[in-house]
């Protein structure tokens, strides 16, 4: 097997509050290769974006890595020291955010903005980052990207800003890109035209993609392997086309079924969609059995009492649940 | 079905943004343009649509939160924008409004039972005990417990807030509710649970409903006629099932085409999506610059929303032909 471009072991991100500790992100492990996006999907509060914060360490407040390994080509992240980090943050790992208008300087041209970036990883003068960074928008599909420099965020449209965002995530080619729902704020038109350049960039560049979001849609559409995640665990991984042929865990099961489309599609117009009842748990209350068996539809001896691990049930494809276990 | 609750002709809403410190000419917007459209008693009509088209502007002129620049909404034959304080009162009553941010639309200093009493209390309904029988009865009707009604709306999760948006909007009887994207903001296993209780309530109270998102999957679910805006205007308008089987309008097409199925094996997209909504300058239809059928015409004249068939309007030139 390849080496990964990243690969994670076991971490654990916990928030220290006035009512304890949680773990926003408990135990996960993950792997990605070069050129390959990794979907990671989940509802609010799944730990998806803290996920994602932890690998660029900018966990916030008081939140802190509290176990785990995040090894980047060959180097633990978490080892590094903050200057380190600090190189290749913005250069070998780039994140883009979900709503581009707060993640922009609100007072400063994008094409300072853009050419600051490339001046902070690359030994640049000025003159020649602002040529760059017409390139990089002229890459992203801007058009009159000379004039475009000398606009400030707030003249542009939400799918331009995050075009822009795109651009200045690519300024340093990073072999990785963390993308937190940078399609959701974004019209369904616009949402296709941002998907398409992302993985086209992804194509050109041989880069990974960690794609988080909550839509199944954009998943199945860009996606080639998949992590579920359900209260700061992954509960399901596999290849795109195996979990939405045949999704095991329970959880995923009941996403998938309550989508409007897929009922809509098989002509059952005007029944009821199939819910997941409940809501997800506090992270603060968490049983020591499964965290979805108060809300799963078969439950088994031990799903009240022994949390279940990711067990390799097909090839490629890992679950997290009794149901599988080989007793039940 | 023949029987029109509300009948909406040449409907116009105009705004005027000024131009900025320095250049004093004003940029008007044209959020709904020529917008006719009839919603009939015991249906849901979708009303789709990207941000800015004017789906929300027709909901509050609809709401009368908003006066129109020009046209009118009649409500049961009566025209909406003459109507006298009474009478407004009373149109109060048989239309109501859910609203898609459940945090924003409700009372932080308020309990879930007051704010669900309150429409009662301001149209006089009943004596106080009456009132909070019938509140804590919608209240369980919506699915909330007796427990929550003494609590705040941060006590509460999204998709419980839009219960009590959904349950303040019901207890006075509505005839009509208005739906401005109630589940946009929820999660999908949340956004299910409402739907499904948006379809039982609309059952057992005999509602109409007008129901606007941007959400297809959502739309379809939902919606007995589909209303497709772009840009302020109504382009395509007709039955849920021509909509997703034979759609007329090029926007309309690439809109579907744009939605990410959920089958990763189903990649291919049948056109070009490009472009953006922008407001054209000059003469033609609104829709040219994104268009892969565009003709000589379409740079012309702004195509009007025409009869098809039977069932279907379609506001293009070449609506049949391509």
């Amino acid at each position: 097997m390849r080496t990964p471009l990243l690969e994670i072991k076991n971490l654990e991100t916990v928030f220290d509050t006035a009512r304890g500790s949680i773990k926003a992100v408990d135990g996960v492990s993950l792997r990605v290769q070069s050129g390959e996006t990794l979907g990671v999907v989940g509802e609010s509060g799944c730990g998806k974006t803290m996920l994602a914060l932890s690998i660029m360490r900018l966990v916030p407040g008081n939140g802190r890595i509290a176990n785990g390994e995040i090894i980047f080509s060959g180097h633990d992240l978490l080892k590094l020291s903050e200057d380190e980090m600090r190189a290749r943050r913005g250069s070998e790992i780039s994140m883009i955010f979900q709503e581009p208008m707060t993640s922009l300087n609100p007072v400063l041209r994008i094409g300072e903005q853009i050419a600051e970036a490339i001046r902070l990883h690359q030994n640049l003068p000025a003159k020649k980052a602002l040529e760059l960074s017409v390139e990089l928008l002229r890459d992203v599909g801007i058009p009159d990207p000379q004039k475009r420099i000398r606009d400030y965020p707030h003249h542009l449209s939400g799918g331009m800003r995050q075009r822009v965002m795109i651009a200045m995530a690519m300024s340093c080619h990073p072999q990785l890109l963390l993308a937190d729902e940078p399609t959701t704020a974004l019209d369904v038109t616009i949402q296709a035209q941002i998907l398409d350049l992302i993985s086209g960039l992804k194509e050109k560049n041989n880069m990974a993609v960690i794609f988080i979001t909550h839509d199944l849609g954009v998943i199945a559409q860009n996606a080639q392997t998949v992590a579920v995640m359900y209260a700061g665990k992954i509960v399901e991984s596999a290849p795109v086309e195996a979990l939405f042929a045949a999704p095991l865990h329970p959880y995923t099961r009941g996403l998938l079924e309550s989508i409007p489309a897929v009922c809509a599609a098989s002509g059952r117009k005007g029944e009821h969609l199939k819910t997941i009842p409940g809501t997800v748990p506090g992270l603060y209350d968490l049983t020591a059995g499964c965290r979805f068996c108060d809300r799963c539809p078969d439950t088994f001896a031990d799903c009240k009492s022994k949390e279940p691990t990711l067990q390799e049930v097909q090839a490629g494809h890992f679950v997290s649940c009794w149901k599988y276990d080989g007793k039940n | 079905m023949s029987d029109a609750l509300v009948e909406i002709s040449g409907l116009n809403k105009k705004y005027a943004l000024s131009g900025g410190f320095l250049s004093p000419q004003k940029r008007i917007v044209h959020a709904v343009n020529d917008v006719n459209l009839q919603v009939f008693r015991g249906e849901t009509l979708g009303v789709v649509g990207e941000s800015g088209c004017g789906k929300s502007t027709l909901a509050r002129l609809m709401t009368r939160l908003e006066k129109p620049t020009g046209g009118s909404i009649s409500f049961k034959g009566e025209n909406i924008f003459s109507y006298t304080k009474g009478a407004l009162k009373s149109y109060r009553r048989g239309v109501q409004i859910i609203f898609q941010d459940t945090y924003s639309s409700l009372n932080p200093r308020k309990t879930a039972l007051s704010m669900i009493q309150e429409p009662l209390t301001i149209h006089r309904l009943g004596s106080a005990r009456e009132r909070e029988e019938k509140a804590l009865e919608i209240m369980n009707r919506v699915g909330l417990k007796k427990e929550h009604a003494n609590r705040y709306p941060h006590e509460f999760s999204g998709g419980q807030r839009q219960r009590i948006g959904i349950a303040r909007a019901l207890v006075l009887n509505p005839e009509l509710m208005i739906a401005d994207e109630p589940v946009s903001s929820l999660d999908v296993s949340i956004q299910a649970q409402i739907l499904n209780l948006l379809l039982d309530l609309k059952n057992d109270f005999h509602l109409t409903y007008l129901f606007i998102s941007h959400d297809l999957n959502v739309i379809r679910f939902i919606s007995d006629r589909i209303a497709v805006m772009y840009l302020g205007r109504i382009v395509e308008l007709t039955t849920n099932e021509n909509i997703y089987g034979r759609p007329l309008h090029p926007y309309t097409r690439m809109l579907l085409d744009a939605v990410p199925s959920c089958d990763p094996q189903q990649k291919e997209r049948k056109m070009k999506i490009k472009g953006e909504a922008r407001p054209q300058n000059g003469e033609g239809c609104a829709f040219q610059n994104r268009c892969e059928h565009r003709v000589e015409i379409c740079e012309k004249e702004a195509p009007p929303l025409k009869k098809y068939d039977e069932q279907s309007h379609c506001a293009c030139h070449r609506a049949g032909t391509i």
